[in-house]
């Protein structure tokens, strides 16, 4: 079985996927991937099923394989090379055996996904290997670790890449009203809306804070509303009225008021929003927001049909050299 | 109790609230009604979850939409199941009410008004329900204690409770099991774990169990706490 050599990395890394639904009545929210778009785009570059990648929150590390593997870096924009080579984001590329991948800071984003061609694999805890922090499953990667991995069985598969939406530079993110939306008093959404946030140093996979200037948004109310199940991408507004923007590892049940729900579709620019990020937020209607909803398997075939070959020049090719160019030519004289 | 509400919650989910504030029966009937929704195993729901006094439902978009899980949820609602026919279960779990493991036993008891004895009688005698699971996976809310129980939580937070600790606050217990601060009074100590990630079987309850505590001694509770064949001695039994 193949292997990957963690011999350093960030203190934000963990294996993610699309996490474990059906827990929900249990306690356990979902978890995976905070950008589980990432998750999907990784699967179509590398032409694979829906599996688990590693999750770098802000920072990579560096890694290495024991065979030949095709990679794949989505989600967040990071620094990242093989052997010193440049490695290209969004795009399908060769990691040989004892090749060293050191993967930097986030240029832009977050959270940034390394894929391997034939998956990780350790063992699944309720259907997933995603690591869910708060529910003790799995944990923070450490230097020195090595994790199992699926075999490439296309290493020298044609190279290709996709041009993903671009979700790491905030902007107007929409929200569909929630079962509390009718708690707050009609300006308080209205007012919500005309505010510019600015996304607080204060996030992890559970929320992200949201800074703003002026009053906070309460609910008139007050505070003792009954506990309610939650979902990620619901905006809970906590006791001085300060907005978090839950994410994948939130709790299922909360009970402070929530304002509405972020679109799934919208959900990654919130989680990609580094620190100082501007965002803003608009209501749509549940008619409208029920015409994004798409389920995992629909959104991957949309981005399967995406992905382009890449024609490569010779020229930016650093290690022309090293490729077996010339393998597949015979002699002729043995025909 | 007013007619349910249903609303949306995310591009895939819907919302049955049955009260805005918790009751028994608002519970009762949220606890029953997901378990109808579940029997009925509608065309494209992915997931049935009841809490305090709502259900959720979500469902794949490609297989359903919410015009039609509404109107099918609808009619369920008007037509409750005569009888709730999915097996209940009862929990019987060993606790050790000494003062080594109930440290706030005195205090809560004083705020319910009633003597330490008669707490751990009315605690142990009662039949509890799981009223929702959360907070942290697998941690159960049981209710309800009787009026007199209605004590609030304290202002000054526990840093942290022993994973088991039996704690009390407003009408309810709970079998902690989350390593973080809590208001809740600590009034008791079971060997339970409510969760354990790697098992075959990660959560011991279900909304709608029900949970009886017998008080042990302190030695005997530390016996549990030392096996690794038994679930803190817990026994759990179908009721009809």
């Amino acid at each position: 079985m193949p292997h990957l050599m963690i011999h350093s990395i960030g203190p934000g890394v963990t294996v993610q996927d699309l996490g474990r639904p059906g827990w929900t009545a249990q306690g356990l929210s979902t978890g995976g991937a905070a950008d589980r778009r990432a998750i999907l785009e990784a699967a179509a570059i590398l032409d694979t099923p829906i599996q688990a990648g590693l999750e770098m929150m802000g920072f990579g590390g560096v890694f290495s394989v024991d065979r030949d593997t095709r990679i794949a870096l989505t989600g967040a924009q990071m620094q990242a090379s093989i052997d010193g080579a440049p490695v290209p984001q969004n795009t399908a590329v060769l990691l040989r055996a004892r090749q060293k991948l050191t993967i930097g800071g986030a240029k832009q984003g977050v959270y940034g996904y390394l894929s391997f061609a034939g998956g990780i694999a350790t063992p699944q805890i309720m259907g997933s290997r995603a690591a869910h922090l708060t529910a003790a499953i799995g944990g923070l990667l450490q230097a020195g670790a090595t994790l199992p991995l699926g075999k490439d069985t296309t290493p020298l598969a044609p190279p290709v890449r996709l041009t993903p939406d671009d979700r790491c530079a905030g902007g107007t993110v929409r929200v569909m009203p929630g079962p509390q939306t009718g708690y707050f008093d009609a300006q308080t959404p209205a007012r919500f809306t005309k505010t510019q946030f600015t996304r607080s140093p204060r996030g992890n996979r559970q929320g992200v804070r949201l800074d703003y200037d002026g009053d906070g948004f309460t609910l008139s109310g007050g505070l003792n509303i009954t506990s309610d199940l939650i979902v990620p991408g619901d905006i809970q507004m906590t006791g001085d009225g300060v907005p978090y923007v839950l994410l994948a590892e939130c709790q299922t049940i909360g009970g402070y008021p929530r304002i509405g729900t972020v679109l799934p579709a919208d959900l990654p620019i919130v989680a990609q929003s580094a620190p100082g990020t501007k965002l803003r937020f608009v209501f749509v209607t549940v008619q409208e927001a029920d015409t994004t909803a798409t389920s995992d398997k629909a959104t991957l075939a949309a981005l399967r049909a995406q992905v382009t070959p890449i024609i490569r020049d010779p020229h930016d090719i650093a290690d022309l050299l090293s490729y077996q160019l010339i393998s597949g030519v015979t002699a002729g004289n043995e025909l | 109790m007013t007619d349910p509400e249903i609303c949306p919650l995310g591009v895939d989910g819907v919302l049955i609230r049955f009260a805005r504030t918790l009751t028994e029966a608002a519970n009762t009937r949220a606890i029953a009604f997901a378990r109808q929704v579940k029997a009925a195993a509608l065309q494209g729901v992915t997931e049935v979850a009841s809490s305090l006094t709502s259900v959720r439902v979500g469902f794949d978009p490609a297989l359903t939409d919410r015009a039609n899980i509404t109107t099918q949820l609808t009619h369920l609602l008007a037509n409750p199941a005569a009888k709730d026919s999915a097996p209940h279960r009862l929990w019987q779990i060993p606790v050790a009410f000494g003062p080594d493991h109930a440290p706030q036993l005195a205090e809560a008891a004083a705020l319910a008004g009633v003597t330490q004895d008669q707490a751990i009688a009315e605690i142990t005698t009662q039949k509890l329900r799981v009223i929702a699971l959360g907070f942290a996976p697998g941690q159960p809310y049981l209710g309800m204690l009787p009026q007199h129980w209605d004590i609030p939580r304290q202002s000054k937070l526990t840093p942290q409770m022993p994973n088991g600790a039996l704690v009390v606050a407003v009408r309810q217990l709970i079998i902690f099991a989350a390593d973080a601060p809590t208001g809740w009074r600590h009034i008791g100590q079971s060997a339970f774990q409510v969760y354990q990630p790697d098992a075959a079987k990660p959560f011991a309850f279900q909304p709608g169990d029900t949970v009886q505590f017998c008080a042990v001694g302190d030695a005997e509770l530390t016996a549990l706490q030392n096996r690794s064949d038994t679930n803190g001695g817990a026994q759990v039994s179908a009721v009809t």
